[in-house]
């Protein structure tokens, strides 16, 4: 096998054609899909594949996630496409009250083996109902794994991995991330859900982040060596399960701890992970943990605000250096 | 009128009615003597789901609702797991994690059960999308009621359903005719402009047709041919069966409002009671499929009574079974949440 360096969104592309290629019971689904969807990431399947495995859907999200639900449970493996992760409101009641309890309500006696492609994020001015990050929604939802990958190679291998897993997986797309550029290898090994990485290894503090937001905070963390402080950067790639085994060897050593993710603080991943890890490791801790996150208001669509609203590099080098001193004064997506 | 099934056949589905009927009147009694939690029955229905599911064959998959212990047993279930399953024991179809709210049974073609309204609409049409992609003619059946076409998932299903010429057939069992009792302070029943339900499925060009669900015959005859089309590929069906709701039926809570039911009113008029009199003569579908049996002169008075004896004591000890089974072990609820092992 051979690595090329390709986008984000290639690398979900050609996940969907091997794997399409590979098993005869996976389906993709969604609303354009014969046309490339929104952003390109299934151009080309219908050609290859045909309609009867990539088929364009009715604008009926609810439907649609309940129609891969009674697919997976008749023998096939779906992948269904929502074209902006705001939509999926419109398909709670399946995912949650279907996709995620069937196996469960069944003790066992069947699996629901579908995977939600899901894209969003703040960027590009889509406003109020194209750009928010609802992972903690999914995270609260026992039966439902998600994942939400920052990097290309990523991309393709958790991409794999929900493909072939037998529960229902949401996997994550941020559309600020599709034009990046990484290395992937075509027809590559998945990804094992549930795993974090360490993508920069560090002594000061602890930074747990997931999604686009690792690239803001490797910037941080660069800014911050050059000022001696050294971060330990973890890329969540899994929101669930979470991997608290590398988040809680990592805070030990570090004793710090600095959560971010572009999804509103309130009631977020970062509240989760903060308090999760203030029960296995509370007394390690050598000042309060910070969360950085959007403030608890719509995703606005001026470009210009979307700045100030979505968590920056700033942001995170502030929340960093707060956990390093007593100051009282906090930045403003700091809490 | 009966179905052309052959003595056998014509009773073993009054076999499946009465077990039907009596598994429901004694959860009902059950009831009375300690708090099992709310349940819906299936009695005055046993007409139409009883000849429609005793059609289908090993790998059709049937989805059905919250009112769903009578197609469970429609299609062969046990009255021992599945009253285990309402009580919560180990020995039920899902070890007590489905109830009788989410009663399934994988092996008798209910792979889970949704008590959302409306909610097993989406995942019939998906298992019948799933038969069509892989090449199978097995069909997919939708059990649901009146309340669940107030959904929109029923209407973004049947579109779907209509566009992909899927074999899915839509059975909806129309219990609220009596839905005017609303007005003399009972229990509300579905609330919809429609007057002809049938126009909401062939609005999509959704083959459809109103029937009535107390005439077995015709229940049997028209689910055959919706199954028939599903098999050779000529898309969906939608079947508005029409029944009665039961006068126990009306309270939130089901009660055994006609009593225990009486099979020799069938036979001998001077046993009905004035009080639900049109319930006994002419809106019991069991009663009256019993009637018809009489009056074909094949089947006697005699093997319809011990048929209805060996019913009652299958339930029976089916309640004993269940009642005498060990509850799951607290650990057990958190098992299956997800498939282990994986990878």
């Amino acid at each position: 096998m051979v690595t090329e360096t390709v986008r984000y969104i290639d690398a979900i592309s050609s996940v969907l054609r091997h794997e399409l290629d590979r098993d005869d019971d996976v389906l993709i689904l969604g609303e354009d899909v014969s046309y490339g969807g929104p952003f390109g990431a299934t151009a080309g399947l219908s050609e290859s594949f045909g309609p009867r495995r990539v088929i364009d859907t009715p604008i009926s999200e609810g439907a649609v996630m309940g129609l891969a639900v009674g697919a997976a449970l008749s023998g096939c493996r779906p992948v269904v496409e929502i074209m902006f992760a705001d939509f999926v409101t419109l398909a709670m009641d399946q995912l949650v009250n279907h996709a995620a309890k069937f196996r469960y309500m069944t003790d066992g006696k069947l699996s629901v083996p579908m995977t939600i492609r899901v894209q969003g994020g703040v960027g590009g001015g889509y406003g109020a109902h194209h750009s928010q990050s609802l992972e903690s929604w999914f995270l609260h939802v026992p039966g439902l794994k998600v994942v939400a990958p920052s990097s290309v190679a990523d991309a393709g291998g958790l991409l794999t991995a929900a493909i072939r897993d037998d529960d229902p997986v949401i996997y994550l797309e941020h559309r600020g991330l599709y034009w990046t550029k990484g290395s992937f290898v075509p027809g590559g090994s998945p990804t094992r859900i549930g795993e974090a990485a360490v993508v920069r290894p560090g002594s000061d503090v602890t930074v747990v982040t997931v999604s686009r937001m690792v690239k803001t905070a490797i910037t941080a963390s660069e800014k911050l060596a050059a000022e001696g402080i050294d971060i330990e950067l973890v890329d969540l790639r899994s929101v669930a399960p979470i991997d608290w085994d590398t988040i809680e060897d990592s805070v030990r050593r570090t004793r710090r701890l600095v959560v971010v993710h572009e999804a509103v603080t309130t009631g977020g991943l970062g509240a989760e992970i903060v308090a999760g890890l203030s029960t296995r490791a509370f007394e390690v801790l050598a000042s309060p943990a910070v969360r950085v996150g959007a403030p608890s208001a719509p995703v606005p669509a001026s470009p210009f605000l979307e700045q100030f609203y979505a968590p920056s590099v700033e942001d995170v080098v502030e929340a960093v250096l707060m956990t390093l001193d007593d100051r009282e004064e906090r930045p403003a997506h700091a809490s | 009128m009966l179905p052309d099934l052959g003595v056998e056949g014509l009773m073993t589905l009054l076999e499946r009615m009465l077990v039907a009927r009596r598994f429901e009147e004694q959860l009902i009694d059950l009831a009375q003597e300690r708090d099992i939690g709310h349940f819906h029955v299936y009695v005055g229905q046993e007409t139409t789901g009883i000849p429609a599911l005793a059609l289908l064959e090993d790998g059709d998959l049937s989805f059905t609702n919250h009112r769903n212990h009578g197609h469970l047993i429609a299609r062969g279930a046990e009255p021992g797991p599945m009253y285990a399953e309402i009580l919560g024991r180990a020995t039920g179809y899902c070890r007590g994690k489905g109830g009788t709210l989410h009663l399934a049974s994988a092996e008798h073609g209910f792979p889970t059960t949704s008590s959302a309204t409306g909610g097993c609409i989406p995942p019939a049409v998906g298992a019948a999308l799933g038969f069509q992609r892989l090449g199978s003619d097995r069909v997919s059946v939708c059990l649901m009621g009146d309340g669940a076409l107030e959904e929109g998932a029923w209407h973004e299903s049947a579109n779907i359903a209509a566009m992909e010429q899927l074999p899915v057939v839509f059975l909806c069992e129309n219990n609220s005719l009596e839905a005017l009792g609303q007005r003399a302070g009972e229990y509300p029943s579905s609330t919809m402009a429609a007057s002809d339900l049938t126009e909401l499925a062939s609005v999509f060009g959704i083959e459809s047709v109103a029937i009535d669900g107390l005439d077995t015959r015709c229940v049997y005859q028209t689910m055959a041919k919706a199954v028939q089309r599903g098999r050779s590929g000529e898309g969906p069906t939608f079947i508005e069966a029409r029944t009665v709701r039961w006068p126990g039926n009306r309270p939130i809570w089901p009660e055994l409002a006609t009593g225990k039911t009486d099979l020799s009113m069938a036979w001998d008029d001077s046993v009905i009671p004035q009080e639900h009199i049109k319930w006994h003569q002419e809106q019991d579908g069991v009663l009256e499929y019993v009637r018809q049996l009489l009056g074909n002169g094949q089947i006697s008075k005699e093997s319809v009574l011990d048929l209805d004896k060996q019913s009652s004591e299958r339930v029976r000890e089916g309640l004993i079974f269940a009642l005498d089974s060990p509850y799951p072990s607290p650990e057990e609820a958190l098992e299956h949440v997800f498939t282990p092992h994986q990878g």
